[in-house]
């Protein structure tokens, strides 16, 4: 693409608010158009999207493409391909910064293989080369255990980050930006997918990516009565439960509870890991947490590596006189 | 039903972490000591799924691997829990590309079979997590695609995939011809019966080369790459775990709630 030039960010919504993911993406966009001496376009995409065009603003965009169309009220993956590829092909952005998020990680590689260009997901850091311009993409390979440094030399280059690896926008109500209505000019017919429902499985409680503490059980849990004790000590600590992979693929809990890298990613104030090996692939998706604290009965476990505190024990005897403590300390 | 499965073999992921080693001199992981190499964890899922649909609708299941030094034992496995076909692109053109590359000879290679209904892939490799490779196919060859699905089920000729999202999951009807990827969501592969371990034995791959299948080696493998790898490196975690003792399991774990609640934590 001739006369490429600034950076174009994907910002995700829900229920009406710009969702952390696009103040991540604002963040990061910002400071790289500010490196480049660019300017930072924001794309907001949905069926009505109200004030969230001057909220991008106030978060650093000195551009918002506003597409708006009622049949992009719900995620599917053909017609916002179409409504980003649109805005692309307008704005003829340098990069383009996704969140690596269910639709992100489902959009960047269609837009690079539709653009001809490439994409990195599952960026954890996006610096400028000084001596070339281009972007120095980190992103973690081999289920956390390495990190490659990649660069791409076609436009536009697109990456996704990872939620809460990056620090976000700060809200600045005195910014001023230009607001462009975008006509997507969408039509189904040529579409080959149709979204049939939607089902939502939210846990009781608190939601995990949000919850301020974090109970998390592995493997060494051996079935799903144990987690009824794990959900006990989360209600006290008044945090969310999860789990491991094999827990899930198991069946001791839902799908929706797991924790790593092809789970959730979460970055609590105290992260509990009980009979948690500690794979690369779920410390991708907790190391981000304030304090972890481990209790495995494996003094070598990799799980003790990234923790701050641990007991080192079967788990059977410890939980319950450590659930009975701290009942009685935070009740005090 | 006619399904094409991409494969990929790759390094244990279930190798424990402290095995994992970066050779200083080519750049490159090395293989963990003593643990062969399998096929990436979620194409076995990949398999599992086609093995259903041709269980309930009938056809036939070609499974496509590319790469150099592929192991007679790891790239039959999915012959072994059913498969009927294996096609490898093997030739050291075909290494150490990216997602690009291998889309790319992937999907040339699709083209060369010529009939199917559906393909379907793991989510993202084991080894590069790149998660590209189904989406980048399906681009290539002009078709739909629904990425991350825990179920497939053939209903009137149109795919009905439930696609897992964060907080619950969506069915999306996909037409056919398509692209799928699978994720561990989707009910664990099979184990392979000595039957089907038989079978595979006995069925040799067929061997395509980059000639073969007409691709430009410039547009394959570590030629072409469209992403340049600077440098890959093993982070450096801080390492201090102060680990509380106990005469008991349940000492030490009592004093645990307390060196929490000292330290402000709880």
């Amino acid at each position: 693409m001739a006369d490429v030039n600034g950076i174009l960010v994907f910002c995700e919504s829900a229920n009406g608010k710009l969702a952390s993911i696009a103040l991540e993406v604002l963040g990061v966009g910002r400071r790289i158009a500010d490196e480049l001496g660019q300017q930072l376009g924001a794309v907001l995409i949905g069926n009505k999207t109200g004030s969230l065009a001057d909220e991008a603003v106030y978060y650093g965009a000195d551009r918002v493409y506003v597409v708006e169309d009622p049949l992009l009220d719900d995620y599917l993956t053909d017609l916002y391909l179409l409504a980003l590829e649109k805005v692309i092909r307008q704005a003829n952005p340098q990069v383009v910064i996704l969140g690596q998020t269910v639709a992100g990680r489902d959009l960047a590689p269609r837009l690079a293989f539709r653009l001809n260009t490439a994409a990195s997901l599952d960026c954890i850091s996006l610096e400028v080369d000084k001596n070339t311009g281009r972007l120095l993409m980190t992103r973690p390979v081999y289920g956390g255990n390495a990190h490659a440094i990649l660069v791409c030399d076609t436009d536009p280059q697109i990456a996704t980050i990872r939620s809460k690896a990056i620090s976000p926008a700060v809200r600045d109500t005195s910014r001023k930006g230009e607001i462009i209505k975008i006509n997507a000019e969408l039509n189904s017919a040529g579409v080959k997918t149709r979204l049939l429902e939607r089902k939502i499985e939210e846990a009781g409680g608190v939601k995990l990516e949000d919850a301020r503490v974090v109970v998390t059980g592995g493997r060494g849990i051996g079935g799903p009565e144990g987690f009824k004790q794990l959900e006990e000590l989360a209600k006290i600590l008044k945090g969310a439960v999860g789990a491991s992979r094999p827990p899930c693929d198991n069946k001791w809990v839902p799908d929706n509870l797991q924790v790593g890298l092809t789970g959730k990613i979460v970055s609590p104030d105290l992260y509990i890991a009980v009979g948690v090996s500690g794979s690369s692939q779920h410390l991708s998706g907790c190391s981000g947490s304030r304090v972890i604290v481990a209790i495995n009965k494996d003094a070598e476990a990799n799980i003790f590596k990234v923790a701050h505190f641990g007991v080192v024990a079967d788990w059977k005897k410890a939980l319950p006189a450590f659930v009975a403590r701290v009942k009685e300390l935070v009740s005090e | 039903m006619d399904i094409i499965v991409c494969v990929k073999q790759v390094n244990d992921p279930e190798a424990p972490p402290s095995s994992f080693k970066i050779d200083s001199a080519t750049g490159k992981v090395l293989p963990p000591p003593g643990m062969p190499p399998v096929i990436s964890t979620f194409d076995e899922y990949a398999v599992e799924a086609a093995l259903r649909i041709k269980e309930k609708d009938g056809g036939k299941i070609t499974v496509l691997s590319m790469g150099v030094n592929l192991l007679r034992d790891v790239v039959k496995k999915p012959l072994s829990m059913g498969a009927d076909e294996l096609i490898l692109l093997e030739d050291p053109a075909f290494a150490d590309g990216d997602s690009w590359s291998t889309a790319y000879a992937l999907a040339v290679a699709i083209r060369k079979i010529g009939k199917f209904d559906l393909i379907l892939c793991g989510r993202q490799a084991a080894d590069w997590d790149s998660g590209q490779v189904g989406q980048g196919i399906a681009e290539i060859l002009g078709l739909p695609c629904v990425t991350i699905a825990r179920k497939i089920e053939i209903i009137n000729g149109k795919a009905h995939i439930e696609r897992v999202i964060s907080d619950g999951f969506e069915v999306i009807e996909m037409e056919l011809p398509g692209v799928v990827t699978l994720s561990n969501e989707h009910p664990a592969p099979r184990y392979p019966s000595v039957k089907g371990i038989m079978m595979a034995k006995r069925k040799e791959p067929l061997i395509w080369k980059p000639a073969d299948i007409g691709v430009e080696p410039s547009r394959i493998g570590q030629a072409g790459r469209r992403c340049r790898l600077i440098k890959l490196y093993q982070p450096v975690r801080e390492a201090k775990c102060e680990i509380v003792k106990g005469e008991t399991p349940e000492e030490a774990a009592s004093k645990l709630a307390e060196r929490l609640r000292e330290a402000k934590v709880i």
